[in-house]
């Protein structure tokens, strides 16, 4: 996977990962890489930890084994401060929003602003009203989070996660619960803000058809690692059984449609010494 | 056999477990360079949530319990023709044990439960989480000022409602019922002391101030971040808090005046 001549922002190198010590594994020997510059989706069916992989990514979990590195850096082994000056270079746009519900939009788009420059009112001012036009909120900048729709709450989040033009940006099912509009809003300002603040995308989603149209690279994760990779139009045309599942939607195939469960007779029957 | 026995020490593990996961949690949340410009404005709207929106219920019960201290305290005294030492058991009742004890269940309920539930609706909406990933600490910007809001303002309700309980105490024993005035302020004002009541009061309300806030802080931070997990933490803070509050009286009871 990893070409020399492609410079990547973000690599995972045979990353272990479960949670509750152990527990419950949701990686085993995951390599991945994100090319800078890209937007690169991560599909997979829902359940198999690719929330896991953002919190990875940002540092809010460490893998039990392996290399996560951001830029050089490898992400568990740094220092809580390390950590967290390496943040303001990356940002996440999480599924609900994640808007604070004790601010204005106009506020909660200021917020990383106010924490981390040290700009005049004026100019957080400005740069909040640019960041809002970007995804044309402008007009919502005194709205409270309760007062915003979904794909309203989701886009203003998105402007806030652009406050400090961050490198990289992970969206966690960002098209999970909109309407087609929004949906289609949503993808357009996306693949428009890659292009024009040369931003690092990873978008993890199951929506297949969407991610589809806007994806430079796609990973296809299943059984705690990745099972395919490649241009969406690679893996379209890809022969392997799993990844013709998972992108054709087919309801029973490598991943089973039951849940692992003792034979259907037996259970049915059992005890009355059939 | 063994199953219970490895119970009890699962038990017994996973309490250790939490009381060091909740010292962490306050250790990270206090230590560190204090930044005013930010800090400040924040300590501020929270001690406004925590303390001056409970300031109502506070002089309310403080009223009543005054009042009905000053009743109970005068159908005994005037048995032993000792009505005038009225003054002295409202105060030395309110001072020592019930303003700091009261008040702090009080405030677990209002402001100890109100503090769990918002803490564990942050967490499930990830707006803790965004705050990590938006390079700020959520135990410094979230846990730390409502833990000092706490703890400051918890000792001037105390107070508050100590002095609220007295004048409840005056009205009852003084406007209605006749004790002498003079008798009732001079004999409290003689036997009253400083060191001995005011400040043991005080340092009480203090202690319970630190171990409700705390509760109340830590049960919120680590709740299950689901509407099950967040209604039982919040039961979790008021039944917790109010048994370390009265239990912590008792020994502290017992260090002062033993």
């Amino acid at each position: 996977m990893s070409d020399a001549a492609v410079d990547y922002l973000v690599e995972l190198h045979g990353v272990d990962f479960a949670h509750a010590h152990g527990a419950h594994p949701v990686y085993r020997d995951l390599n991945l890489a994100i090319p800078r510059g890209k937007i690169t989706a991560v599909l997979g069916p829902s359940g198999i930890g690719k929330t896991t992989l953002l919190r990875l990514i940002g540092g809010q979990l460490k893998p039990q084994q392996g290399r996560i590195t951001f830029a050089g850096h490898n992400i568990p082994t740094l220092s809580r401060s390390a950590l967290y000056q390496l943040r303001t270079r990356m940002s996440m746009l999480f599924q609900s929003g994640a808007l604070f519900s004790d601010m204005s939009v106009f506020d909660n788009i200021a917020f990383p602003l106010r924490e981390h420059s040290r700009l005049s009112e004026d100019i957080i001012e400005t740069v909040v009203l640019m960041k809002l036009e970007a995804v044309g909120l402008r007009g919502a900048r005194d709205l409270m989070p309760s007062e915003l729709s979904g794909g309203m709450a989701r886009r203003a989040a998105l402007a806030r996660s652009i406050a400090l033009d961050p490198e990289l940006i992970m969206y966690d099912e960002p098209f999970a619960g909109q309407d087609p509009i929004s949906m289609g809003v949503i993808v357009k300002l996306i693949k428009r803000l890659n292009e024009s603040m040369g931003l690092t995308s990873i978008i993890v989603t199951h929506d297949v058809q969407e991610v589809m149209t806007i994806a430079d690279y796609v990973y296809i994760m299943a059984n705690k690692t990745v099972v395919g990779a490649g241009t969406p139009e690679q893996l379209m045309a890809s022969s392997d059984a799993l990844v013709h599942q998972f992108l054709h939607g087919e309801a029973d195939g490598p991943v089973r449609f039951h849940y692992p469960a003792a034979d259907l007779s037996a259970e049915l029957l059992g005890g009355r010494g059939a | 056999m063994f199953d219970r026995i490895a119970a009890l020490g699962k038990a017994a593990l996973d309490t250790i477990a939490g009381a060091g996961a909740a010292l962490i949690m306050l250790v990270r949340a206090l230590i560190g360079r204090p930044n005013l410009r930010k800090s400040w404005p924040l300590l501020m709207q929270q001690m406004y949530s925590l303390g001056v929106l409970s300031l109502l219920i506070i002089i309310i019960s403080g009223l009543f319990i005054g009042m009905v201290l000053g009743l109970q305290g005068f159908t005994i005294l005037v048995d032993f023709g000792a009505e005038q030492s009225l003054g002295q058991m409202v105060a030395l009742s309110l001072l020592r044990e019930l303003g700091p004890v009261v008040t702090a269940l009080l405030f677990a309920g209002r402001a100890g439960s109100a503090l769990t539930a918002e803490i564990g609706l942050m967490k499930a909406t990830e707006q803790l989480s965004s705050l990590e990933m938006m390079a700020v600490d959520p135990l410094r910007r979230v846990v730390s000022p409502r833990f000092w809001a706490g703890f400051y303002s918890m000792p001037i309700l105390a107070t508050i409602f100590s002095a609220v309980g007295i004048y409840g105490g005056y009205l009852v024993g003084v406007q209605w019922l006749g004790v002498d005035d003079g008798a009732f302020w001079s004999v409290m004002q003689s036997s009253v002391e400083w060191r001995e009541d005011i400040i043991n009061g005080l340092i009480k309300s203090i202690v319970f101030a630190f171990v409700v806030t705390w509760i109340a802080l830590y049960k919120g931070y680590n709740c299950t971040p689901t509407s099950v997990g967040i209604s039982r933490a919040t039961t979790s803070t008021v039944v917790t808090a109010s048994l370390a509050v009265l239990g912590l009286d008792f020994v502290l009871t017992a260090l002062m005046f033993g």
